[in-house]
């Protein structure tokens, strides 16, 4: 026969999805953010990008071929996603060695020592975030100034979360408008509300992620700094301001619509996911109004990536049929 | 220096509580277990491989400490060495079993067998036989995924990507069964181990009958009964188109062997018999052959 | 517009390669094998040995018990063997090979194309004559339709459910025929509300056939049938029965041991209902269908009518042969056909396209490690966690998938086809499925004596 039969099981078709290309997605969904910080934080941004980015593949590429062996991983852009991520959690103007550090902690040891992606138990880009926090907390928190050149420092050269936390400024001082559009001291990814948000109305649109995450975060950061502006007194530009103001600063986009949506370490039924993120939200808001740190994003999202597996096992979707009338 | 002491302090009574309490509890839900059972789990091999039939090694040693007869279990992978150990620390009487050797009954390596198809799905022998016949025409054969060698707890099964079949190395083997119980075509057998590894067995499975085994795989069984002709100890059945050696009857004696028109009968660690004798220089061994064929030719009347 | 509540997906539909190819008659085979298991249930029992001289139509094997079904011969000629041969997957089942001596019918068989609407008959007859007649599930399933009219005990049907659906991509075979036999699955749709006694009839008809819906709800509107048609939402799998039901009435099935009619609906394909028109009004045995034969590469995708028993090669041959190289040929649709490594196996009642694909598109992509992406549970129409059950079939913890609902698995593939890794999720869910089926009849079986 001339023919050669080929034998498999249902399904015999396959969507147009895969690892590889679900990865550009995300990649093509931080442009925009990239574009701002490139033009708030200058060439410097573009400059730290590329450092994190060609440190993180070679890790991970010496990584599998030294010590796992086996077929490459690294054209899944994983790599390249977790590098730029990890960009956007660093200052603009920061060493290049720092960020090499990062690279090697981020896909070293939070991703390729539990067995490479799929497995990791937290983001690696935030575990590298936070290695470098508590390893240097100066280098992590000096920002440089956006280089607009009719640009009024409203923050006491701080981040609007550094200057509120030490009373430098009072939530109506804000510029709203300013921090929507990015002008504002902040790490490279977290300066861009705007930009982070069209990525993510890109990536749900795409279907790359499901608006449960990103909603369940933001909202109940929403809702909690509502409550604390109640609390605090209720007038009436408080009690939108102080939402608002939480939302734009900081790392809340970038955490909610970036960082939490990773799909290795978040949960996986929709209930699940909503859980996971009222987490993110609350203890984000908890260390932002309490805690010793300015910013809680990347511990409440790692915390919330601890608890992922366990939410993985208790909650489960409604199954068709066992409707809930019954 | 008051800080100093009253942490001091404070975490010295925690600790004196902490161990009041767990030595309550630990005295409280203290489990009473036979010391013996530690003694006699060490004494077994420790692969919790679950081929005694407990899902593990301290399951087997319970049993055997709480069981007045132990013989029916038995531990293949220890084998009677550890059993003997095992009884005379009991004071007990070992059970004694054959050593035995899993076989793979399945001679379809790619040269006797064609591939009529690719396959293309999860490596799993399993998931092959739930759905179709596999990449030969064969329904019956070693399929060559190689869910025996994942389940077998001593590396002793290997693909062999030349002849597509999985081959055991008998000196691994422990005949703890369980790459018997993961072959969903029932190919693998556990028969009696013979001194280096020596063996004769039907190596084909194919319950087809002749002409459909012979189109799937030239090294099948066809069922012509030749070999059940010519075994002096009626160890060789024929059912359902397929010849089976019993190797509790079988003495190795090779005749099968050559009688076997497809070369199904394989024959491990061993010389052939010398084909039908010719020159007068092969005599000697004629005259030991000629007068079992006769004996042959009268079961064979009265057979009929 | 309606659709199911939970999960699904859209594969590209690929139907333009046949949907405009009208029903034809093909060519009557020489020999045909027919297998005496073509249905769901008991295997029938052959009435005819080697030698015996068979008319078109004449029982050649009757259903072994209640959950069975008849075959008849399809053509007319000697029987030359009742033996085992192999199917389209290679596996050897006992099949009736008949030899063809020209195409002469049973005298009863009313063959004329006038449409017959009148039916007198009680809903005890129609359902006799349906079993008479052998018909089965024409979507894949092959559920005999006997069984699924006979209404258990305590259960009452409301709404009959035609599945005008076809949601597997390629496949055409149910469009032409609504396109092509309107009138008369309509009277079919009439005589299954009688034999059920329910008010309420109505046709799943997915909005991609436009024509398929205007001209359903023309012919109801103009000869005054009282069926409703209702356009669905495309959304694969709309066509698994219990996805259907949820789309048109809003219920949904309990899982196993639910049945449909637990919810009061009976669900049946359109080729079925026109098979019921035919067997009802004109005494026709389930002897033929429309197959669909397609795929991008073939020369001349076509829809045949195609006799029960004809070689799958004959219909390949008709639409030009198959493609150079490596190729799948597939019984049925992509996402839930069968491969088929023996394409010398007959057509048989379950049987509505073959499809053909060559090229790079005969094989899976590579797998890669899952990345908890949770496309598959947002892809699973029953709210399964495909990734987990998956994941534990593979480790055999049998008791573990039983809690995890496995059994309500329906195997549409959708999982396994939106897997952005490319994991064969499906090979061992189905692979745990039927172990756990088997788990739980062997505990049925070890439990009922004690009752």
């Amino acid at each position: 026969m001339a023919n050669k039969f080929i034998v498999a099981t249902a399904p015999h078709m396959h969507s147009p999805f895969s690892t590889q290309k679900l990865m550009r997605d995300v990649l093509i969904a931080l442009i925009p953010a990239f574009a701002l910080s490139i033009l708030v934080c200058g060439l410097d941004a573009l400059r730290v990008t590329a450092i994190a980015v060609a440190s993180c593949v070679l890790v991970e590429y010496l990584i599998q071929k030294f010590l796992f062996g086996g077929k490459q991983t690294v054209s899944n852009l994983s790599a390249v996603v977790t590098g730029v991520l990890l960009a956007f959690n660093l200052p603009a103007n920061i060493a290049w060695w720092i960020v090499v550090i990062g690279a090697v902690v981020a896909i070293g040891v939070a991703k390729m020592t539990f067995g490479g992606l799929g497995r990791n138990p937290f983001n690696p880009a935030l575990v590298g975030r936070v290695f470098l926090l508590i390893a240097y907390p100066a280098q992590m928190t000096s920002f440089p100034a956006p280089i607009y050149p009719d640009y009024v420092d409203a923050f006491a050269g701080a981040t609007p979360l550094a200057a509120l936390k030490a009373h430098a400024i009072e939530v109506g001082d804000a510029n709203l408008l300013n921090m929507f559009a990015g002008v504002m001291p902040g790490s490279m990814g977290e300066i861009a509300a705007a930009a982070l948000l069209a990525g993510g109305i890109y990536m749900i649109w795409r279907k790359v992620i499901t608006w449960h995450i990103p909603v369940a975060v933001l909202g109940s950061m929403a809702v909690f700094a509502f409550v604390v502006a109640m609390v605090q007194g209720g007038v009436s530009p408080l009690l939108y301001e102080l939402p608002v103001f939480h939302l734009l600063a900081g790392g809340a986009m970038l955490g909610a619509i970036f960082m939490a949506t990773d799909y290795v370490t978040s949960p996986m039924t929709s209930k699940g996911m909503i859980i996971y993120g009222v987490g993110i939200g609350v203890i984000t808001m908890i260390i932002r109004q309490w805690g010793a740190y300015p910013e809680g994003m990347s511990f409440a999202i790692l915390l919330m990536n601890a608890v992922a597996p366990l939410i993985n096992k208790y909650v489960k979707p409604r199954r068709f049929g066992m409707a809930s009338k019954k | 220096m008051t800080v100093l002491f009253y942490t001091i302090l404070t975490l010295s009574v925690l600790g004196i509580l902490s161990a009041v309490i767990l030595y309550f509890v630990a005295s409280k839900f203290k489990v009473e277990e036979d010391p013996r059972i530690d003694e006699v789990e060490k004494m077994l091999p420790g692969a919790n491989c679950g081929g005694c039939g407990f899902a593990g090694c301290r399951g087997m040693a319970d049993a055997l400490v709480k069981q007045e007869d132990i013989s029916t279990l038995y531990c293949p992978v220890g084998g009677a060495d550890s059993m003997k150990s095992v009884a005379s620390y009991l004071g007990k009487v070992a059970p004694e079993k054959e050593p035995m050797v899993a076989t793979v009954r399945c001679g379809g390596v790619c040269a006797k067998r064609p591939r009529t198809n690719e396959y293309n799905g999860s490596k799993s022998c399993a998931v092959v036989a739930s759905f179709y016949v596999g990449e030969t025409a064969c329904a019956y054969g070693c399929l060559g995924y190689g869910d025996c060698a994942e389940a077998c707890a001593f590396d002793a099964i290997k693909i062999n990507p030349e002849t597509g079949i999985v081959e055991i190395e008998p000196d691994k083997c422990t005949a703890c069964g369980a790459c018997v119980k993961a072959c969903p075509k029932h190919v693998i057998e556990l028969r009696k181990k013979w001194v280096k590894n020596r063996a004769v067995y039907v190596s084909c499975v194919s319950k087809d009958n002749g002409a459909v085994t012979m189109k799937a795989c030239k090294a099948g069984c066809i069922g012509c009964g030749k070999c059940a002709k010519v075994c002096a100890f009626d160890a060789i059945t024929i059912e359902g188109g397929l010849a089976y050696i019993d190797s509790q009857k079988c003495k190795l004696c090779r005749k099968c062997v050559n009688e076997c028109p497809t070369g199904a009968i394989a024959l491990k660690g061993m010389e052939p018999l010398p084909k039908e004798p010719k020159a007068p220089a092969a005599k000697p061994a004629e005259k030991v052959v000629e007068p079992k064929a006769e004996v042959n030719k009268e079961s064979v009347n009265e057979q009929k | 517009m309606k659709t199911f509540p939970i999960g699904g997906v859209h594969p590209s539909d690929n139907k333009e390669w046949s949907c405009n190819k009208s029903i034809e008659v093909l060519e009557l085979p020489d020999v045909v094998n027919i297998p005496l298991a073509q249905h769901i249930g008991a295997p029938a029992t052959a009435k005819v040995a080697k030698g015996d001289k068979v008319l078109t139509g004449q029982l050649i094997a009757e259903a072994t018990g209640f959950m069975s079904a008849n075959i008849h011969s399809p053509i007319s000629g000697t029987v030359t063997a009742v033996d085992m041969q192999p199917n389209g997957q290679g596996m050897r089942q006992m099949m009736i090979t008949i030899k063809r001596e020209g195409d002469e019918w049973m005298p009863e068989i009313d063959r004329s194309s006038e449409i017959k609407r009148q039916c007198s008959l009680e809903s005890a007859e129609i359902i006799s004559k349906i079993k008479q007649a052998g018909i089965v599930g024409m979507g894949g399933a092959t559920f005999p339709t006997h069984v699924k009219l006979s209404i258990p005990d305590g259960c009452k049907a409301e709404y009959l459910i035609i599945n005008g659906v076809e949601c597997e991509p390629y496949l055409t075979s149910d469009y032409r025929t609504m396109l092509e036999r309107g009138e008369e699955l309509l009277v079919g749709v009439e005589i299954l509300k009688k034999a059920l006694n329910v008010e309420k009839a109505i046709v799943g008809v997915e909005n991609n056939k436009p024509d398929a819906i205007a001209l359903l709800r023309k012919i109801v509107k103009e000869k005054n049938f009282a069926v409703v048609i209702e356009p669905l939402k495309v959304q694969y799998p709309q066509g698994g029965e219990k996805q259907l039901i949820a789309a048109v009435t809003g219920r949904e099935v309990p899982p196993p041991p639910g049945l449909p009619i637990h919810v009061g609906a009976v669900v049946c394909n359109a080729s079925t209902t026109l098979a019921v028109y035919e067997a009802v009004q004109k005494n026709k045995p389930l002897i033929e269908r429309v197959v669909t034969i397609t795929g991008k590469q073939l020369k001349e995708p076509r829809n045949l009518l195609t006799r029960m028993g004809t070689p799958i090669a004959t219909l390949v041959e008709k639409a030009g042969g198959l493609p150079e190289g490596d190729v799948k040929v597939v019984n049925g649709g992509p996402m839930m056909g069968r491969a088929m490594v023996n394409i010398d196996s007959p057509v048989t009642k379950g049987c509505s396209g073959v499809t053909v694909y060559s090229g790079s598109e005969v094989y899976r992509m590579e797998p890669s490690a899952c990345i908890k992406c949770a496309k598959c549970i947002e892809a699973c129409p029953m709210a399964l966690e495909p990734y987990l059950i998956s994941k534990l079939a593979k480790k055999q913890m049998w008791d573990r998938l039983e809690e995890e609902h496995i059994t309500d698995c329906i195997e549409c593939g959708c999982c396994q086809f939106t897997c952005p890794a490319g994991i064969a999720l499906l090979d061992y869910v189905r692979l745990g499925k039927q172990t756990v089926m088997g788990i739980i009849r062997a505990r049925a079986a070890a439990n009922a004596p004690k009752k």
